[in-house]
């Protein structure tokens, strides 16, 4: 294990092939969205000899992304926001009271944890209409927020238990109000899993696909996925220009991936941890 | 320097012996527990109960009417929807292929999930790039790969091409235009996206084995399949446990990719409960019926999940 031995280097080599098969969807992905609209019969393998960023500046303007990424990112700020205050000040009494209502308000947020969100989706659509917060990006926030209370309560109880109570006694008998001595001493202690609650929200509420088809669909507030799935339905089969559109579509994910992998990895590994 | 502050203030108090000694704050500062306001948990309460909770029991209670999602009133019919349901070819054989799905992803994912784990915990030398790439469709949005993927699985697309380019082109298909294999190719586009994310999880489990364990096994002289058999995968078990879990969920709820690439066809054969639960509500108007559907959903996901979580369990404590 310690040396690198030609059984290591076997190793490797298999390991890169097999990057390379994962790749190949990547690989024509980049090379459909370089192609020149006019170049067509050519093999979908060949890289084009006269790449082109033509599609780009067509999908930009055509798909309405600009806005949609603004939606987007409005959205995932809001809800995981949200989510951080109030999932973590709910685990705070959960975690510290041995009473049976904290027992039972932990348990009901764990049954949360096992309700597949197509359940509520048709009842809160009828209360979202009611409300006239249809095609409103708020409808979408407060959703959000409710439907990854429970994961995020979990996580936050999990870490709670295991920290030490004495600077929050210490800021307690300070004089310190309790919603003072939690903004200013609980809430920074949690900053590990605050890191986890905050990389796998952003990831699930920004990649969601289902509820702002549902809660958003024909208003003029889209969100990234839905943004593409009505261009990719009006230009169906002209791959060069859909791929140019799913790549700027992908561009801030992954450049939130690429520039925070070892974060992201570590938030996705170790929140399951809990 | 203000813990120093608040003990220096509550000395104070006994000398300066203006104000009576206080004893219930005093008994609670001696005791060492803090009472935290139990109304902390009422905001996250309220947006758990209005997104979530409610809407759910609601969903629960439509199920047993003839709702039909706009009129005011409904009238109670008992199981008839439920009736309706399992005599609808349609809603059964979706369910089995949801079943399908979350069993065959489970597997896969896993299964491929673990050998990339263990082959980026080696002493290979682009052991940190690779885990990076393998992780990295797991981030990206389904919609943008379940697009990518149809491109890749149609009659000119790039998957008949590449097998073209070696000899194979007799393997070619219509993959998601042949009923007979739709259903695999939407199992290998998830297992494409997520086998990355169950690497993640069995490296961590991986990681926290001691070098030691590893070491005097070495000495033992166990080969790399005993040493894996009887070292590492008992230590393994919660992360299986957490991988199995998330995989069997996930594939229980599918519905982006398939919605994107096929909405459940050709001719109902890659429907799941979930394609068909958006179907009958919003093209429908069946709500009713829709939500009788995500009811037997809701019921399968959690006893699924809570057999497999039981029995996960059990193996974990036999283990250790």
């Amino acid at each position: 294990m310690k040396r690198y031995t030609w059984r290591t280097g076997v190793l490797e080599a298999v390991m890169i092939a097999a990057a390379l098969v994962f790749a190949f969807p990547i690989y024509i992905l980049a090379v459909q969205a370089f192609r020149p609209a006019t170049e067509t019969g050519a093999s979908p393998l060949v890289p084009s000899a006269r790449p082109t960023l033509d599609n780009f500046v067509q999908a930009w303007q055509q798909a309405g992304l600009g806005p949609a990424i603004l939606n987007s990112a409005l959205v995932t700020v809001g809800s995981v926001v949200l989510l951080v205050v109030l999932s973590s000040l709910a685990a705070y009494p959960i975690a510290r009271s041995t009473r049976g209502w904290s027992r039972a308000v932990f348990a009901l947020f764990m049954l949360g944890l096992l309700l597949p969100f197509q359940l509520a989706l048709i009842p809160l659509y009828q209360t979202m209409r009611d409300l006239g917060l249809l095609g409103n990006p708020l409808a979408l926030v407060i959703f959000y927020t409710g439907l990854q209370m429970p994961f995020s309560v979990f996580l936050y109880t999990g870490f709670l238990r295991g920290l030490d109570r004495g600077y929050e006694e210490a800021a307690m008998m300070d004089g310190a109000g309790p919603l003072r001595a939690f903004f200013s001493v609980v809430l920074p202690l949690l900053r590990p899993i605050t890191g986890t609650v905050v990389i796998l929200n952003v990831i699930f509420v920004w990649n969601d696909f289902l509820t702002p088809l549902l809660y958003l669909s024909g208003s003029g507030n889209q969100t990234i996925p839905v943004a593409l799935f009505g261009f990719v339905g009006q230009y169906v089969s002209q791959w060069p220009l859909v791929f140019a559109g799913l790549i700027i579509g992908s561009i801030p994910v992954l450049t939130v991936y690429f520039a925070m992998q070892k974060r992201v990895i570590q938030g996705f590994a170790g929140g399951l941890k809990g | 320097m203000e813990t120093a502050m608040a003990t220096q203030a509550q000395s104070a108090t006994p000398a300066g012996s203006k104000s009576p000694p206080r004893s219930p704050k005093g008994g609670r500062g001696r005791s060492g527990r803090t009472a935290v306001p139990w109304w902390f948990v009422l905001p996250a309460l309220a947006f758990f109960a209005f997104a979530a909770l409610v809407p759910s029991a609601r969903g629960a209670l439509y199920s047993f009417t003839d709702w039909d999602g706009l009129a005011r009133d409904y009238a109670f019919v008992g199981l008839d929807q439920y009736r309706a349901l399992f005599s609808d070819g349609n809603a059964r054989s979706a369910l089995g292929h949801t079943l399908l799905i979350a069993f065959a992803v489970t597997v896969v994912q896993n299964a491929v999930g673990l050998l990339l784990a263990l082959g980026v915990n080696s002493r290979i030398k682009s052991r940190n790039v690779l885990r990076v790439f393998f992780f990295a469709p797991a981030v990206i949005t389904p919609v943008v790969t379940a697009y990518l993927w149809k491109y890749l699985y149609s009659p000119q697309g790039a998957i008949n091409a590449a097998l073209d380019s070696v000899g194979l082109g007799a393997v070619g298909q219509d993959w998601l235009g042949d009923s007979d294999i739709a259903l695999w190719s939407v199992v290998a586009v998830i297992v494409w996206q997520f086998s990355g994310y169950s690497m993640v999880i069995f490296l961590a489990g991986l990681q926290s084995i001691p070098q030691e364990i590893y070491e005097a096994s070495d000495m033992d002289g166990a080969g790399p399949f005993r040493r894996f058999w009887h070292i590492v995968r008992p230590m393994l078990a919660p992360a299986l446990t957490i991988n199995l879990m998330l995989s069997l969920i996930g594939g229980l709820k599918l519905f982006d990719q398939v919605w994107v690439m096929t909405q459940g066809g050709p001719g109902g054969a890659t429907d799941t409960l979930s394609t068909v639960i958006y179907r009958e509500a919003f093209q429908f108007n069946a709500f009713a019926y829709s939500t009788a559907m995500a009811v037997v959903l809701t019921l399968f996901v959690i006893v699924l999940s809570g057999v497999q979580y039981g029995y996960l369990g059990r193996q974990e404590k036999r283990n250790s």
